[in-house]
């Protein structure tokens, strides 16, 4: 699915370099997971997939499906199937969450070449939704995120997440400000969307996401690079020890 | 031996000599005695001003020429008309075309809770409610700012709408103005008089001329509501100039918004003088413009009474040469005390080569009020606009939808929800059909 290779990136405005020699591939219909200490470059990764500005690809390669990624407008990458949930979802005073979300469905498919959903069919698609992950009327037709809690947020990711269906999904650090409860839905709408076609890559910190969520594949990103992958052992060796342990072995 | 005149003197003799000659062979409508001392007052006064010119303060940002030549300069009618507006509200409709009334085209002049005429026929009747409205907001609103171009449609203006509402309106009064002539010159003056408790709502929305001179002068009694929604119209090299003046009475609410999308140059004043304590006025705008596009929004509101409430919400977005203009004031006089008076005014610049002049003024007099203002002039926020991509929207429809949302601030000022929609309708499908080339 995702095939990531040699990825070296630096800062497009100083001379910082982030991401070292990235290699990682995401099997169609798996979950992997990325977790790593404070600013080892986890983010900046999945800005440069998604095709933030700001970043300057030096070296190596990013495919989805045997598509060059790196390329491609950001809502092409969208199009054909890429999703990152935001570790800081953007706030837009103004546009209706509805609205967003409407624009963005119909835009998709529109760049697949398939009808844009009427207004009815979305309506019912995403009342279906939102009430799965506790979203209320209320929070759809407020300004997208203006206003929302961390956890509402994080929430309203993954409703975007279930209404665009994507097949390549990268949750950011999409645990982090949730309470039980609320960690819970997230990850029964992750849960939800697993399907033989998805894929999906989790940026977190916390083995608690990943009790939920099992992840297949485990990796450790400590700067710039993935300097181990393992099974869903590793998370828990993180979890109780901290990274020290795995970096000094590596190094 | 006389004196070297001054520089100063120089250039108001320069202007008046221009209104002499302005006024020289134009057409002055003929009618009452009443009506006809109305105007010849006015030319007075447009004499005694002057023609606006470049070196005026006042004129500082916008170049009044094109607006006070004899000649208006052609201005292509659209081709594809306009799409329409308000058609699915039950309203009044009443129609000019290039500055004239059209009969065939309207509905008759008449509806329950309001007196309706045209200019022409109340200014040929010797009794007329309307002479006491008639040039008398106008000329009250000449100081301490002058604004000659109202005094010269004073002069000039041979059509226009008199409404006296003494009740609850039964549907809006809607004029629409309609652009055939590419050299068309029109100068139409409405008077409005909403009597105690009266409520009415106008809409006015076209191109009306390829120069278009409008004065909207409302007298609001106490407790009167009105409320007014204008889409001015698309035709790329129209110009304009308009003013409102307007009179407030204790608890009276008076609610303007505009739509301005393109159009060479628009000046859209507005002077509203709070009489009444307890009185409301809101004045919002959003103007959308690339190229050879210059708008302006002049705004003058006095606060000569207790505990009024004053609101501006300007906004624009500008592109590719496009200038837009702001000139608000706040003006609190003596024991106005607890005025709320609130300015804002924006800009979204899309490119490098827009640019938004503003000149946002507070002058008080009391000392227990609230005023605050604050311009601002700023792109499309690029967090948000990869957000929205990363989505899948492509850049293009991702910066309407948040040019749609810079403006919504000033469109929220509609109070009523269905001509809010209209104005929305109006706006993406400009934005849409820029997208599309
Ligand atoms: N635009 C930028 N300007 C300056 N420094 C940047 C920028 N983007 C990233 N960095 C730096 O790059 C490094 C990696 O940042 P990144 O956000 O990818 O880390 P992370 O692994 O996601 O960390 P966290 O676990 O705290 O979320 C950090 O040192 C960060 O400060
Ligand atoms: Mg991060």
């Amino acid at each position: 699915m995702l095939e990531i290779k040699n990825l070296h990136v630096k800062l497009e405005e100083e001379d910082k370099v982030i991401l070292k020699g990235v290699d990682l591939s995401v099997e169609a219909g798996s979950v992997h997971a990325i977790m790593g200490p404070n600013g080892s470059g986890k983010s900046t990764l999945s800005y440069v997939l998604s095709g933030r500005e700001g970043y300057e690809v030096t070296d190596g390669t990013a495919t989805l499906e045997g598509e060059d990624l790196l390329d491609l407008e950001p809502e092409e990458r969208a199009a054909l199937g890429l999703f990152l949930a935001f570790q800081y979802p953007v706030e837009i005073p103004g546009v209706g969450n509805m609205t967003f979300l409407r624009t963005a469905v119909n835009a998709q498919r529109k760049a697949r070449g398939q009808e844009e959903l009427s207004a009815t069919d979305f309506l019912k698609d995403i009342r279906a939704k939102a009430k799965d992950l506790k979203i209320d009327a209320d929070m759809l037709k407020r300004p997208v995120n203006v206003g929302f809690s961390g956890g509402e947020k994080k929430r309203n990711e993954i409703l975007q997440m279930a209404m665009l269906e994507p097949k390549m999904c990268i949750l950011d650090e999409t645990d982090s400000g949730l309470d039980v409860d609320a960690m819970k839905l997230v990850a029964d709408g992750v849960n939800a969307l697993r399907s033989e076609g998805r894929s999906f890559l989790v940026i977190t910190h916390y083995q608690r996401l990943l009790d939920h969520i099992k992840p297949d594949v485990v990796h450790i990103m400590a700067d710039g690079r993935i300097v181990k992958t393992g099974g869903p052992e590793l998370a828990l060796e993180v979890e109780n020890n901290g990274y020290a342990d795995i970096l000094a072995e590596v190094a | 031996m006389a004196q070297p005149m001054s520089k100063r003197a120089a250039l108001k003799a320069a202007k008046q000599e221009a209104a002499v000659e302005r006024l020289a062979d134009v057409h002055i409508p003929q009618g009452a005695a009443w009506a006809n001392a109305a105007r010849d007052a006015a030319k007075a006064r447009l004499v005694d001003m002057g023609m606006p010119a470049r070196r005026d303060e006042y004129w500082k940002y916008t170049r009044p020429e094109s607006l006070t030549t004899p000649e208006a300069e052609a201005a292509t009618v659209l081709a594809t008309g306009e799409a329409p507006i308000f058609d699915a509200l039950d309203r009044l409709k009443i129609v000019f075309v290039d500055g004239v009334f059209s009969q065939a085209e309207s509905d008759p002049l008449e509806m329950a809770g309001i007196e309706i005429e045209r200019l022409e026929s109340a200014a040929s009747k010797d009794i007329h409610w309307a002479k006491d409205l008639y040039g008398v907001l106008e000329a009250r609103g000449q100081s301490p700012v002058e604004r000659p171009l109202a005094a010269l449609n004073t002069a000039l203006a041979a059509d226009g709408i008199v409404i006296r509402v003494t009740g609850k309106a039964e549907k809006p009064v809607s004029l629409i103005y309609r652009h055939e002539s590419e050299g068309s010159d029109a100068y139409l003056h409405h008077c409005i008089k909403l009597e105690e408790g009266a409520d009415l709502t106008l809409l006015e929305n076209g191109p009306a001329a390829a120069r278009f001179n409008k004065v909207l002068e409302v007298d609001l009694a106490d407790r009167a509501a009105f409320h007014h929604v204008r889409a001015q119209g698309r035709d790329h090299e129209r110009r304009a100039a308009t003013h409102i003046f307007a009179r407030m009475g204790t608890e009276s609410v008076f609610k303007s918004f505009t739509l301005t999308v393109n159009g060479r140059l628009t000046r859209n004043e507005a002077v509203i003088e709070m009489l009444g304590d307890d009185a409301v006025a809101h004045i919002a705008g959003a103007a959308l413009g690339h190229g050879d596009f210059l708008h302006d929004d002049t705004v003058f509101i006095t606060h000569d009474a207790l505990n009024c409430e004053s609101r501006q919400v300007f906004k624009k977005v500008l592109r590719s040469g496009a200038v837009g203009v702001f000139q608000g004031k706040i003006l609190v006089k003596p024991g106005a005390q607890k005025t709320d008076g609130y300015q804002k005014s924006q800009s979204l610049l899309l490119d490098d080569d827009a640019q938004f002049l503003a000149k946002p003024e507070l002058e008080i007099y009391a000392d227990d009020v609230a005023c605050s203002h604050g311009s601002t002039s700023g792109a499309i926020d690029d967090e948000a606009l990869f957000y929205l991509r990363s989505r899948g929207v492509p850049t293009a429809e991702a910066t309407d939808l948040l040019t749609l949302a810079f403006v919504a601030e000033a469109v929220d000022e509609i109070e009523d929800p269905r001509l809010a929609e209209e104005i929305i309708g109006r706006l993406e499908g400009w934005l849409l059909r820029r997208r599309q080339g």
